[in-house]
């Protein structure tokens, strides 16, 4: 069990900022206790001062987990993101995406999302955004990344976008007009 | 007066005497069980006393603890004493409890390489003599040790053999091979300790007594005795085709697991401060779209002035205005 050098947490903010941007400071920085991250076995957990002081009286190679896993580097040492994280980038998460309960069980199932499964939307959600899944119930399903999602480009983008997100209230086939494309699992 | 006054010492005297008695004899139902070479003085009573007391039982505990070492010590008392030095002191009699083991069974070792070789073979050690008769001496000497019966390295006259250098030294010669000999059997013996703990020999140099080693110890040993020069192997020149060796650089130093969790998370802030700087506020597919955009608007402006304009000089009028072409799809088209 070690700290994250310098590069890796670079490389691992950068994963977890594409989700929750700028509010990543809000996991460094608790009001509430001391949280870090620490690398065992090539996974990234985040664990309070407490309970890292506790696990550092277990051997290396008897310590299974500790905390909650974040993610796990790759032997290329690329970050891959856990679903364990979810719980910790949910409420922080700058833009989300709701998905109709028909859809859902196909995507936990693995599946991707097509535009017919789209409930709502956070406004101003750009191509290639990383989004957080949540089912028409408000439960955090899981985190992807928002492929050929145009916005209507038209002048005052901002007022028709919240135009279209009432609308969709009233019926998802308007929708169906101005999205296109699908939403991909990252 | 001083009759009563004697009475009342006599009394008094023979009451102090009763209650000496009384503090040094301890009345038990069972009589205690005593290991004077351990110390140990085992009461089998029932602890009556101790159930009666209630939740703090603390003065029946000191009572008891008190009247079992009162009987310890008796028994003690009655050992036979010696002085040692101005002080008395009691013989203590050889323990009779039996304590357990403090600590494990030792493994067993592995077999060394004779013993392996011998149980293979099946030989099994000779019982013989610790003193042979030794005629040179007339005496009877041991077989093996200091002054043993056949040393060659004491003998005061050898013939030189017939093919040797009549100017070597035979004496030299059969102490040179005593010291090999001796050098060797050390080398076997730490050999079987090192087995026998799975520990590493650092080994003479990394070459093998007899020359035969695989090709990754003499690999090893050639590199160990590059690095052992005063600028530690940094201007050995390598062959033609030598490869640079894998795996000799610094051993990477990571922060310690406690470091100061401050310092951290500082260096944790500043980091992301840095790398939101980096990102550009402008989203750059947004504005080039929207600059695409009023282009084409600007565009489609000017051409329907220029139609117009044509419409009022010429033909009858075109289905101007709409055309695919124009709808705004623009980032799709200009990809």
């Amino acid at each position: 069990m070690r700290p994250l050098t310098e590069e890796e947490t670079r490389v691992m903010f950068e994963k977890i900022a594409k989700y929750i941007g700028e509010n990543l400071q809000l996991l460094v920085d608790r009001p509430d206790g001391t949280y870090c991250f620490r690398l065992h076995n090539d996974r990234v957990y985040y664990v309070s001062e407490k309970i890292l002081k506790l696990a550092a009286n277990i051997s290396g190679d008897k310590l299974v987990s500790l905390g909650t896993c974040f993610g796990k580097f790759t032997k290329t040492h690329k970050f891959r993101l856990h679903i364990t994280a979810l719980d910790y980038l949910a409420p922080y998460a700058k833009y989300k995406v709701w998905i109709k309960p028909g859809a859902e069980q196909s995507f936990l199932y693995g599946n991707h999302v097509l535009k017919s499964g789209l409930g709502r939307i956070t406004e101003s959600t750009c191509q290639y955004q990383g989004v957080v899944v949540y089912s028409m119930a408000d439960v955090p399903l899981g985190t992807h990344i928002l492929l050929r999602y145009k916005r209507p480009e038209t002048g005052d983008s901002f007022a028709n976008s919240s135009q279209v997100q009432l609308k969709k209230k009233k019926s998802a086939y308007t929708l169906e007009n101005i999205l296109q494309g699908k939403i991909w699992p990252s | 007066m001083e009759g009563q006054s004697v009475e009342e010492l006599l009394a008094k005297a023979e009451r102090d005497e009763a209650e000496r008695l009384q503090r040094i004899t301890v009345h038990k139902e069972l009589e205690l069980e005593f290991d004077l070479g351990n110390l140990l003085a085992l009461d089998r009573n029932p602890p009556t006393g101790l159930r009666r007391a209630g939740p703090t039982p603390e003065a029946e505990l000191q009572a008891l603890a008190r009247d079992n070492t009162q009987l310890l010590i008796n028994q003690l008392w009655q050992l036979p004493t010696e002085r040692v030095e101005e002080a008395l002191v009691a013989r203590l009699p050889e323990p009779t409890t039996r304590l357990p083991r403090e600590k494990p069974v030792p493994r067993p070792r592995p077999l060394t390489r004779w013993q392996q070789f011998a149980r293979l073979k099946g030989i099994r050690p000779k019982k013989k003599t610790n003193l042979v008769w030794d005629e040179v001496s007339g005496q009877w000497r041991r077989r093996w040790g200091y002054q043993r019966a056949r040393d060659d390295t004491k003998e005061w006259l050898i013939e030189v053999p017939g093919g040797a250098d009549p100017l070597e030294d035979q004496f030299a010669k059969r102490i040179q091979a005593k010291k090999e000999r001796v050098a060797k059997n050390e080398l076997n013996r730490l050999r079987n300790l090192a087995r026998a703990h799975k520990m590493q020999l650092p080994s003479a140099a990394g070459m093998h007594p007899t020359g035969h080693q695989s090709k990754e110890e003499l690999g090893r040993a050639m590199q160990v005795a590059k690095v052992s020069t005063a600028s530690v192997g940094r201007f050995q020149e390598r062959l033609p085709k030598e490869k640079a060796p894998r795996g000799s650089g610094k051993k990477r130093k990571f922060q310690p697991l406690f470091g100061d969790f401050a310092a951290e998370k500082k260096s944790q802030l500043e980091l992301l401060r840095v790398m939101n700087s980096k990102k550009p506020q402008l989203d750059v597919t947004r504005a080039t779209n929207k600059q695409m955009r009023e282009e084409d608007q600007e565009e489609a402006a000017k051409k329907r002035k220029m139609s117009q304009k044509g419409k009022m000089n010429s033909a009858p009028p075109r289905s101007g205005g709409k055309r695919k072409g124009e709808h705004h799809q623009g980032g799709k088209r200009r990809k």
